[in-house]
């Protein structure tokens, strides 16, 4: 990297050149973007006061999709959340299960054996690709080019079909489960997982060669919505966009879980605090992910999948029929649930567009008393207006983009 | 019957003939783009309506035609009925300077003479800027009278850039102007007699440039689709109109897109003549018919490619690369054709 590093002083410079437009604005014109605007990224609500094509203030709106997960999620015995998690951040259902399972594995004490930590690393690492190369997609379509929108979700594909190979589902994998995961891998699955692993850092570096390299995508996206560190931590932003602000924060290395404390891999960080070094990050965590996915496949222990804690975690489905001990599991498991002891617990990992934190009260018994999803997407929205206030309008939809924000995760 | 009538006839035959053609050729246009689009992006494109998909434009006029005419409760009505058509007449107006053949010389049409032009005006390059120019009222007013935020938002973005535009187009287009020393768009292909290196686009390939770049911004197509910018604006201007007043929008968009490659090929690519002399017993229209799919599909090319610019990015590149680029361009070709000729 020829480019030196901007201070935080320098960037709060850069971000204040684009604030001043703001003071200098006169009458101003409201106007309604979404819910359904063609870049609004599902049902995002923001009303605009623009002066001219100068963004003055934000005001936005979400809840046009809010379908009461955190309240359904009381209702329902612990493994029956598993697939309402899905609904979160459905273009990463995999990693949303994880985040949940882990947290309630810490509040039961499950301990999950080691060829299931590797398949979620797996799993989780896999959504996280399928979700950056979708992201690459919107965000360029955003910028106006739709053909290489077409490209993302060709390459998006191959991602989907190892999943759909390896959960049984393309988009609402409910592959989690307390104390390991739903399945074994499938035959065949380590040879066409490593064929896709193999050939997708080539199709990143010819991402790189289309997208980095343009003149208009650099003009349109270098220098644009700059976020600080500072601002990053104010609104709690994380995951890519904190990673471009230059803070090497990771929860997979930082507090691992799974199975990334055995994985060698690095943490994607640029500097630059701005729409390019977030497209820069997202291209360095696919290559790293993929790292992960081989590492998997090669060291993948033997051994259960799941955990044979008969008191907490759901028996193989092939034992149900055979063995009146897994029977009775399976009864107690589906009928009443697993009881989970008094107590809270907060689990958060990395999900594909930040930090998912999960918090669990329980009061004992088969329910949670309250849950809460701490969706990285609510953080991201919500620090829309210090994002695009003082850009112009044509802005707004690359900045948005680039926070990567997914209704479902937001509005829950 | 004295040459008067017969000229009379004639210019009424393609004063009706040429459009026609040039809808006909729209039509597979737009289903042609679809198809690309469908191409570049590793899709088929329409396949369903006649072989190949290729009536998919007729599909498509006859669901705008069945569909309800929306007109906004607060728009300016008249204003707002009105607009497509400033759109649209400018875009067939073109055509009349448009040479598609020889211009003058013997009979060669059952004794008499036929022009292959509709009109052989002595200022026909200023016709179509002027003409390019009038269009954008019917952006403008579009995005004005359907009274929506977006749509204002499209109609201004495009006067703005369509004035920014405009000159650097007209200065790139004074560089042929010079060296065929006329305006008349028949002795500019003229003066492109020959083979291939005749043609103006080497000497003026800074201007050609420009040209084609403006004629991107003319056509709003993509790098500078700022304003109907879809991302963005919703629709733009568009955004209120639906039903066939929509449909005559982008019909206009398309005719336009013809036009525009037929005036590319006129101005820098020898028109009607064939690239090599020895290949001049093909006729003229076919040269042209040929050299306008070249560009449309180059045209076609640009925008399933390549990004949009921002607003202020446009301008500036407007004003500060392609305007005083265009001026150098003229006067060196001023000076040279001074000095040469």
């Amino acid at each position: 990297m020829s480019e030196a590093r901007p201070t935080l002083e320098e960037l709060k410079r850069r971000k204040a050149l684009s604030r001043q437009r703001v003071e200098r604005s006169g009458e101003v014109m409201t106007v309604s973007m979404g819910p359904q605007h063609p870049s609004m990224h599902g049902v995002y609500r923001a009303e605009l006061d623009l002066d001219g094509e100068v963004i003055v203030a934000v005001r936005p709106e979400i809840g046009n999709l809010h379908r009461g997960v955190e309240k359904l999620c009381e209702e329902r015995t612990y493994h029956q959340i598993i697939p309402i998690t899905d609904r979160l951040d459905y273009l990463a259902s995999f990693v949303m299960n994880h985040g949940y399972c882990e947290a309630v594995e810490k509040l039961m004490g499950v301990e999950v054996p080691p060829r299931g930590r590797y398949i979620r690393t797996l799993a989780a690492e896999l959504c996280r690709i399928a979700n950056h190369i979708m992201w690459l997609g919107i965000h360029i379509m955003d910028l106006g080019t739709q053909t290489f929108f077409c490209i993302c979700f060709r390459d998006r594909e191959y991602i989907l079909d190892l999943l759909e190979m390896l959960t049984g589902a393309r988009l609402t994998h409910s592959f989690g489960r307390i104390g390991g995961v739903a399945k074994d891998l499938p035959d065949g699955f380590d040879r066409r997982c490593r064929k896709v692993i193999d050939f997708l850092p080539r199709r990143v570096a010819e991402y790189e060669r289309i997208v980095k390299h343009n003149r208009i995508y650099y003009k349109r996206a270098k220098g644009v919505g700059i976020f600080t560190s500072e601002d990053c931590f104010a609104w709690r932003v994380t995951g890519p966009p904190l990673r471009s602000a230059g803070v090497a924060r990771d929860l997979r290395r930082d507090e691992p879980y799974a199975a990334y404390d055995e994985m060698d891999f690095e943490v994607a960080v640029e500097y630059n605090a701005d729409v390019y070094d977030r497209f820069l990050v997202r291209m360095k965590e696919i290559r790293e992910s993929c790292k992960i996915v081989r590492q998997c496949l090669d060291n993948l222990p033997d051994g259960p999948f799941v955990a044979s804690d008969a008191v907490h975690a759901l028996p193989l489905k092939k034992n149900v029929l055979r063995d009146s001990a897994a029977m009775i599991q399976d009864f107690y498991q589906v009928f009443q649930g697993p009881l989970a002891p008094k107590g809270e617990v907060y689990r958060a990992i990395e999900a594909p567009k930040g930090e998912m934190g999960v918090y669990i009260r329980s009061e004992g018994g088969a329910h949670p008393a309250r849950i809460h999803f701490a969706t990285p997407s609510f953080y991201h929205g919500q620090a829309v207006p210090p994002l695009v206030e003082g850009e112009m309008i044509s802005d707004m939809v690359a900045i948005f983009a680039s926070v990567d924000v997914v209704l479902g995760d937001c509005d829950r | 019957m004295s040459d008067p009538i017969a000229q009379l006839i004639f210019l009424i035959i393609k004063a009706i003939l040429v459009p026609v053609l040039i809808v006909m050729m729209v039509a597979f246009i737009i289903f042609f783009e679809r198809k690309f689009a469908g191409f570049f992006q590793g899709r088929v494109g329409p396949t369903y309506l006649g072989p190949w998909g290729s009536f998919q434009s007729f599909g498509d006029i006859f669901k705008l035609l069945s569909k309800e005419d929306l007109i906004p409760a607060k728009s300016d009505k008249p204003v707002f009925r009105l607009a497509p058509y400033i759109i649209f007449l400018p875009a067939f107006l073109v055509m009349a300077v448009l040479p598609f053949g020889p211009v003058g010389g013997e009979a060669n049409l059952f004794g008499y003479r036929f022009d292959y032009v509709i009109a052989n005006f002595d200022a026909g390059l200023v016709l179509f800027l002027a003409l390019g120019a009038i269009a954008v009222y019917g952006v403008v007013l579009a995005g004005w009278s359907s009274n929506g935020n977006f749509s204002l938002l499209g109609g201004l973005r495009a006067g703005a850039q369509m004035i920014s535009y405009e000159l650097a187009m007209g200065f790139s287009v004074v560089g042929v102007m010079l060296m065929a020393n006329s305006m008349s768009l028949v002795d500019i292909v003229e003066g492109q007699a020959g083979n291939f290196w005749d043609w103006y686009f080497i000497p003026q390939v800074v201007g050609g440039l420009i040209f084609f770049v403006a004629t991107l911004a003319e056509l709003n197509r993509t790098p500078f689709d700022l304003a109907e910018a879809e991302q963005e604006l919703v629709a733009g201007y568009l955004t209120e109109y639906s039903g066939m007043r929509w449909g005559i929008f982008m019909f206009a968009e398309y005719v336009n897109l013809v036009v525009i490659s037929g005036i590319v090929s006129t101005l820098y690519f020898g028109g009607w003549r064939a690239p090599l002399e020895v290949l001049d017993f093909i006729p003229g229209p076919i040269w042209l018919f040929i050299k306008i799919c070249v560009f449309v599909f180059i045209y076609m090319w640009v925008r399933w490619t390549i990004f949009r610019y921002r607003y202020n990015q446009l301008m500036s590149m407007g004003w500060k690369v392609l305007l005083p680029l265009s001026i150098l361009n003229l006067v060196v070709t001023a000076i040279v054709v001074s000095v040469a000729g």
